[in-house]
């Protein structure tokens, strides 16, 4: 039995890799070669499917946009949970904890209770179907996700450290970005990781949200879903390609991840 | 952990984070309950109601039927991601070369957009052209998802634990590594058998973990929208329609604002209340 | 009870070793007496862990023979040894009351219920953890934690040998000599081998009976405290016990007299064998070193107040010679002379000491 254990995650990932597989099989074929049979991978390769993405701004714009919007969002919210978080960590004010626990129950707030409001407010300030709406609405639980992230990193430096710099005679400002925010580049970095995250994988909101010009490539790849005719082949490289950036980002990160976890903050 | 100092100047550090999320909170949901309340006959005007919505949203059998979809669904999902997402972390190596290159293949589905994630199964799934659907009919089961309701729960529930059993994993297994070895070898020198070394060791280490990962998972499970909307569309007929996706029906479908004001509210606190019920039962005796 | 014999023992912690300095344990050849407390000293890194972990089954060494009564162990794991360990921080079982703590390993063997709480009973009583049994383990002191650590070892009818890694560690200064004390205590009452791996001479002297100096993966030298202090084997051992340690002053040999900057000193037990030796030197400890009117000229450098005396730092030629002087003592200022007590005076060549026994 102790031999056969590490077979599990072995199986694991197997499975895992399967329907991923099965995807990027399908986006080397031609649609006919996908409806005309069944093959455990491409008889007639092409990479026709790949060029039409690369080549057709209705299709690779998808991906700028949707680029555009998680960086956006990432950089807005990880700047503003910066301050906020130093503040829970360092500081005791009148209604922290129920402010703390507010911005939590935002992250349990179901995206299909927003998708209306959402709808008609970002209308009203006429940010409908721009970067910056659909940066601002997941702004709702990738805030509180952040703070919370850093304030658990931030709890872990001593207090120490920022007398020091007082009695050293730093300014605040100047001791917060030369001194304290070097210290928690990891959080900063799981922080970013995770609003990346969850702004990326996110449809709803971003598909509410936009219409043209904004429009993300998740919401490109429902509208061929659904348009006459299932181009397969084009959907499964479209697909493929979003995997992409992800795959990118845990590489990078590869080190933090079981640190980051670690710190039970996510 | 220092002493905090009073400062009643902090608020200024909190007010960008205030702005940003009240104004994305409390405007939406201020709409809601201004719908909940109210009954429009169209041209904007709007009736005083009350209750009414409420009590239509409670007594629904529509209401009834897809919460009791969403509760089953999210009970299946905890049953199996929890479980086996601690037995996988339990068996992977607490060091070496391989450990990254596993973690990071076990985060990838955890990257993929969500309706990437839904129409990669439902291709997976097809029976003529999917391998999944290919491989069951093949084995003598009958298997159309778009026609079967037991085939479009059994893709659904295989979907979100491929979907989401890894972070279970990566969760506990960044708590089983906190554990230093000195308690194994105790444990070793006391004579405990494995599952001893699991129920008393590594078991408690891992509880705090373990109720993020449960929360996170009951969370997001019973909030779910794109993946089963992009896989079966709700269907076949509406047996896969859970909480979301009928609200979402509702709310930009039908533009039925009134019921869909209400359904709003009821979901949001049937939400917070499971998940403070959660998260109370599992920190009871934690002092944390 | 066991006697423990170690033999021929070398351990590396790397695939293939090559190099003397891959071996974090280098030829260790010892045997352990029945019943007897001893301590494991050395600096950090000298590798004695690294043989604490062996005894016990945790390592299993590169070479070399594990005893047990002359039985071979080597290769028997940890649970089958009859042994017990306690680790430098409390390892408890957090969910369990500390009766079930201890009763652990006992039920675990499947002794019977009522023999199970005849000994923990007798144990906590030992420990004074009797009034505490029933509560959760993990609402304890630290210094409760590791006693329930030190009592689940002691619970065990068939342990041979208690073993201690730096169990101290975490404990709070005043009470650190309370454990130690209660662990001496348990040694006379129980008459367990006991090895206490240390890198604090006072716990290892105030403990043991026999002390066993490593340095470099070596044994340097074995005996009691006295042993120790009055004749260290080799300078580290004078170096490393003793607050301050041993004077350690180059020398030569010449016609069997031992001469420091071209100054005859008298060594009681005679100089020994010192040819083909790189380093000779001389070995005299502060306590048997004192003011005279002739004998090595030096110079009062600096002088502490140690409480109980005063310790004097003087320079002869460049070389730094510590020497105790009691309180109100009157230290001659400036330049002066040192005089050694021949009795205590010691050659070391390369280290070793040379002489009688040597």
């Amino acid at each position: 039995m102790k031999r056969l254990i590490p077979l599990a995650p072995i199986l694991y990932i197997m499975f895992l890799m399967l329907p991923i597989y099965w995807l990027l099989n399908m986006s080397f074929k031609t649609t006919n070669e996908i409806l005309g049979g069944f093959s455990l991978w491409p008889h007639n390769f092409t990479l026709e499917n790949y060029r039409t993405i690369f080549t057709d701004p209705t299709w690779y714009l998808g991906y700028v946009n949707s680029i555009t919007y998680v960086s956006i969002n990432t950089a807005i919210s990880v700047s503003v949970a910066l301050p906020a978080a130093y503040a829970f960590s360092r500081y005791r004010f009148l209604g922290d904890k129920h402010l703390f626990f507010w911005l939590l129950t935002n992250r349990m707030a179901p995206p299909a209770v927003f998708a209306l409001p959402f709808f008609q407010l970002y209308s009203a300030v006429e940010l409908f179907d721009t970067h910056l709406a659909v940066a601002l609405a997941h702004c709702l639980f990738n805030i509180p996700l952040a703070v919370w992230i850093l304030e658990g990193f931030m709890s872990g430096i001593p207090k120490e450290l920022d007398e020091t710099a007082y009695v050293d005679g730093y300014s605040f400002p100047r001791f917060f970005f030369k001194v304290f925010v070097p210290t928690i580049t990891a959080g900063i970095g799981v922080a970013a990781f995770f609003c990346f995250m969850f702004s990326w994988v996110e449809l709803l909101l971003a598909k509410t949200l936009t219409a043209v010009e904004a429009k993300p490539i998740a919401a490109i790849m429902t509208k061929t879903a659904s348009s006459a005719g299932y181009e397969l082949g084009l959907l499964a490289a479209a697909g493929c390609l979003t995997i992409i950036p992800g795959a990118f980002v845990i590489y990078f990160v590869r080190n933090y991840i079981a640190k980051g976890f670690a710190l039970g903050r996510v | 952990m220092a002493v905090k100092t009073e400062n009643q100047k902090a608020w200024f550090f909190i007010l960008p984070v205030i702005i940003l999320v009240a104004f994305n909170a409390l405007i939406p949901l201020m709409t809601v309950v201004n719908y909940s309340v109210q009954e429009t006959f169209g041209n904007n005007v709007f009736l005083w109601s009350g209750v009414r919505w409420f009590e239509d949203v409670l007594h629904s059998e529509r209401f009834h039927a897809a919460l009791g979809r969403q509760l089953m669904f999210t009970g299946i999902i905890l049953a199996i991601q929890v479980p086996l997402g601690v037995a996988i972390a339990l068996t992977m190596p607490r060091q070496g070369p391989w450990v990254p290159v596993c973690l990071v293949l076990m985060a990838l589905p955890l990257l993929i957009p969500w309706n990437v994630v839904g129409a990669m199964w439902n291709i997976f799934a097809l029976p003529d052209i999917g391998l999944l659907g290919r491989s069951i009919n093949a084995m003598g089961i009958d298997y159309d998802m778009t026609q079967q309701p037991y085939a479009a729960w059994f893709t659904l529930v295989l979907m979100d634990v491929w979907h989401w059993t890894s972070l279970v994993v990566l969760l506990a297994y960044a708590g089983l590594i906190s554990i230093p070895d000195a308690y194994y070898q105790a444990a070793k020198i006391d004579g405990a058998k494995a599952w001893a070394v699991f129920r008393h060791i590594q078991l408690p280490k891992m509880k705090q973990v373990l109720t993020i990962a449960i929360l996170l998972r009951f969370m997001d499970s019973f909030m779910i929208y794109t993946e089963p909307f992009v896989l079966t569309g709700g269907g076949p007929g509406n047996a896969t329609t859970l909480l979301s996706i009928d609200l979402v029906k509702i709310a930009l479908g039908q533009f039925d604002l009134g019921m869909a004001g209400a359904m709003s509210l009821i979901y949001f606190l049937i939400t917070l209340l499971v998940s403070w019920v959660f998260y109370t039962l599992m920190t009871r005796d934690d002092p944390n | 009870m066991a006697k423990i014999g170690l033999k021929s023992l070398r351990h590396s912690y790397m695939a293939n070793p090559s190099a003397e300095e891959d071996w974090a344990l280098r030829q260790i050849d010892l045997d352990w007496s029945d019943g007897g407390a001893y301590a494991l000293l050395g600096p950090s890194g000298c590798g004695k862990t690294s043989l604490l972990n062996i005894i016990s089954g945790l390592l299993t060494p590169t070479e070399g023979q594990v005893l047990f009564d002359d039985r071979d162990v080597t290769a028997l794991p940890p649970d089958q040894r009859n042994i017990a360990q306690v680790f430098q921080f409390p390892v408890i079982y957090d969910t369990m009351t500390v009766y079930n703590n201890l009763a652990f390993p006992l039920r675990n063997r499947g002794v019977y219920e009522a023999r199970v709480d005849a000994r923990v009973r007798e144990i906590a009583e030992m420990l004074e953890l009797s009034d505490m049994l029933d509560q959760r383990a993990s609402g304890l002191s630290a210094d409760g934690k590791q006693k329930i650590s030190m009592g689940r070892g002691l619970v065990r009818e068939d342990v041979n040998v208690i073993m201690f890694d730096e169990p101290l560690t975490v404990i709070d200064p005043h009470l650190k000599w309370k454990l130690r004390s209660k662990l001496k205590e348990l040694h006379q009452k129980v008459r367990v081998t006991m090895i206490y791996v240390t890198h604090d001479q006072t716990e290892a002297l105030t403990f043991a009976d026999q002390v066993v100096v490593m340095q470099d993966g070596e044994v340097v030298q074995i005996g009691t405290p006295v042993e120790l202090f009055e004749r260290p084997a080799h300078t580290f051992v004078g170096h490393f016990i003793g607050s301050p340690g041993m004077n350690v002053l180059p020398c030569e040999v010449r016609d069997g007299g031992a001469f420091f900057n071209g100054i005859h000193v008298p060594v009681g037990e005679g100089v020994g064998r010192t040819e083909g030796a790189r380093q000779l030197e001389i070995g005299v400890r502060p306590e048997f070193v004192h003011f005279a009117d002739s004998g090595i000229p030096a110079e009062v450098v600096k002088v502490s107040d140690a409480g109980r005396h005063s310790v004097v730092e003087a320079r002869a030629n460049g070389s730094r010679i510590h020497l105790l002087s009691p309180v109100g003592a009157a230290i001659p200022e400036g330049t002066t002379h040192l005089a050694f007590d021949p009795a205590r005076t010691r050659v070391y060549a390369d280290g070793w000491l040379t002489g009688k026994g040597g």
